[in-house]
């Protein structure tokens, strides 16, 4: 046996890592370009948040768009795109360099001892 | 149709299911039940059958009871997520309706289907009748979810000859298969979104060949609890399905191991040799995933010699069931039993053709003549004069 990882009888049965959820994953270090709200555009008409495949669309009380997030948003554009008052325009990445990821529920990848229950 | 009706008495949480001949009835019958409203099923129409298998494998480890059918090159066509669906451990039973793989065309029986996912991880039972099918279909679900087994299970009947062909079937109450299925209690669903779980995340090599091993646990133990759940059913019917079929093989000189329907056929020519002081039997081997090698080289101890029938091919190698009943009698002799005697290799039935009696009292003619031949042969195949020159066997 290499390594110090677990015996075939200590790991879950299916493939099963629990506490494991796409809320996890930061599917926004794939994005090349980025949506920008123009809240002072927005009309709030939900367009984007029904259409976003990532519902990284983040909405307050009464369904009023806030803002987008930046831990799962993949810059698809697909916002921009549909968005009915050019209230989202779409930027290369490179104008935010260094900008740190202030939203989502990153964890971190997922460690050994989470296969087991 | 006797898995149709099984399957609106076990009345799933979900089917999804694509149309192929011959086991189109199965998916179409329960169509018309969904329709009726005599059963309570999520009945999930798609567009192929990977995406039949995909929903399924997706609602299963959701939690649901899941249940489908197939034939041939739509079995080919779910391939690739067989595998997924058993290292899921998601407890699916599956109507599959031998049909022989194309090319050419042909909607016949043989075994071509699901032979090529023997080693998908699925348990796989060969039925020899329709009343066998339902019983199994019954069974099968037990067999599947229970906790030391939760592994996905093909039920197998031969296309048209026992999918298609009209026989009586006993049918429980819908009462006591309800009562006798009982319900799925999943222990990961994924929706039970207060405690989320992820199945098939990416793992590297640190971890991959402990899960695989973890997951062959299941295999390892469905013998025994299809023993188990097989007497359960069988104190209600009457009806006992060992992995197994011993029929006149205990003190047999003779013997010819088959599977499916075809036994019928040996089993008469058994009985009529035995009238004429031959002393013929016949092995009906049921479940071939997992194989049940200890049940086989025990019932095969004391014969002289044994020809294995094969309705499917592995070209360039030894034919499937051939080449277990092989490996078994290898292995207990190995365990110290006696050296094994003679198995001859026999491929039949391709593409439908039917075995004859003729066909397999030639067989035991060859037995009990001590032929032996090293390479399979083949049973109703025209031949031509000078074929070992031209085909080079």
């Amino acid at each position: 046996m290499s390594g110090g990882g677990l015996c075939w009888q200590d790991v879950l049965p299916g493939t099963v890592t629990l506490g494991a959820s796409s809320q996890s994953v930061e599917t926004g270090l794939w994005r090349s370009v980025r949506p920008v709200l123009d809240a002072g555009k927005c009309v709030s008409c939900l367009r984007c948040w029904a259409q976003c495949p990532d519902a990284s669309i983040l909405t307050g009380d009464g369904g009023s768009v806030l803002g987008i997030n930046m831990f799962f948003c993949k810059g698809c554009g697909i916002c921009a795109q549909i968005c009915p008052v050019g209230a989202i325009s779409i930027r290369p990445e490179s104008d935010f360099q260094g900008e740190a990821v202030s939203s989502g529920r990153g964890v971190g990848p997922l460690k050994v001892g989470e296969l087991v229950g | 149709m006797a898995f149709a009706e099984a399957m609106r008495q076990i009345n799933p949480d979900v089917v999804a299911a694509y149309p192929i001949t011959p086991s189109t009835e199965i998916p179409m019958k329960f169509a018309e039940y969904v329709a009726d409203g005599l059963v309570d099923t999520e009945y999930i129409t798609v567009e192929s059958e990977h995406s039949a298998i995909t929903a399924c494998v997706g609602a299963s480890v959701a939690g649901a009871r899941v249940m489908t059918a197939s034939s041939a090159n739509g079995v080919g066509l779910m391939h690739e997520i067989f595998p997924i669906a058993a290292a899921f451990r998601a407890p699916i039973v599956f109507g599959l309706v031998n049909r022989s793989l194309g090319a050419p065309v042909n909607i016949h029986c043989d075994h071509s289907d699901s032979m090529p996912e023997r080693d998908s991880g699925w348990i796989q039972i060969y039925c020899e009748d329709a009343q066998e099918v339902y019983d199994t279909a019954l069974m099968s679900v037990r067999l599947a979810e229970h906790p030391d087994v939760l592994t996905p299970v093909f039920v197998c009947q031969d296309g048209f000859i026992t999918s298609h062909c009209y026989e009586p079937v006993d049918f429980l109450d819908d009462e006591a298969v309800t009562e006798f299925v009982g319900s799925r209690e999943p222990r990961y669903p994924l929706l039970d979104v207060d405690n989320p779980v992820s199945y098939g995340s990416f793992v590297m090599s640190e971890h991959y060949f402990e899960i695989k091993r973890n997951q062959m646990e299941g295999m390892e133990n469905a013998l025994r609890v299809c023993r188990e759940v097989s007497g359960e059913l069988a104190r209600i019917t009457g009806r006992d399905y060992p992995p197994v079929e011993r029929y006149r093989t205990d003190d047999a000189e003779y013997v010819i191991v088959i599977m499916s329907s075809a036994a019928g056929v040996v089993k008469d020519v058994a009985d009529d040799l035995r009238s004429r002081g031959v002393r013929a039997g016949c092995l009906r081997v049921r479940m071939f995933r997992p194989f049940p090698s200890e049940e086989i080289s025990e019932a095969l101890s004391g014969v002289k010699c044994a020809a294995v029938l094969d309705r499917s091919a592995s070209p360039g190698g030894t034919p499937p069931l051939a080449a277990e009943v092989r490996s078994a009698l290898y292995t207990s002799c190995c365990a110290g039993n006696r050296m094994p005697s003679p198995v001859q290799s026999f491929i039949y039935g391709l593409g439908g053709r039917d075995l004859y009696p003729g066909d397999v009292e030639s067989v035991f003619e060859g037995l009990s003549r001590g032929e032996h031949f090293l390479a399979p042969r083949y049973i109703g195949l025209r031949e031509g004069t000078g074929g070992e020159e031209r085909g080079g066997r």
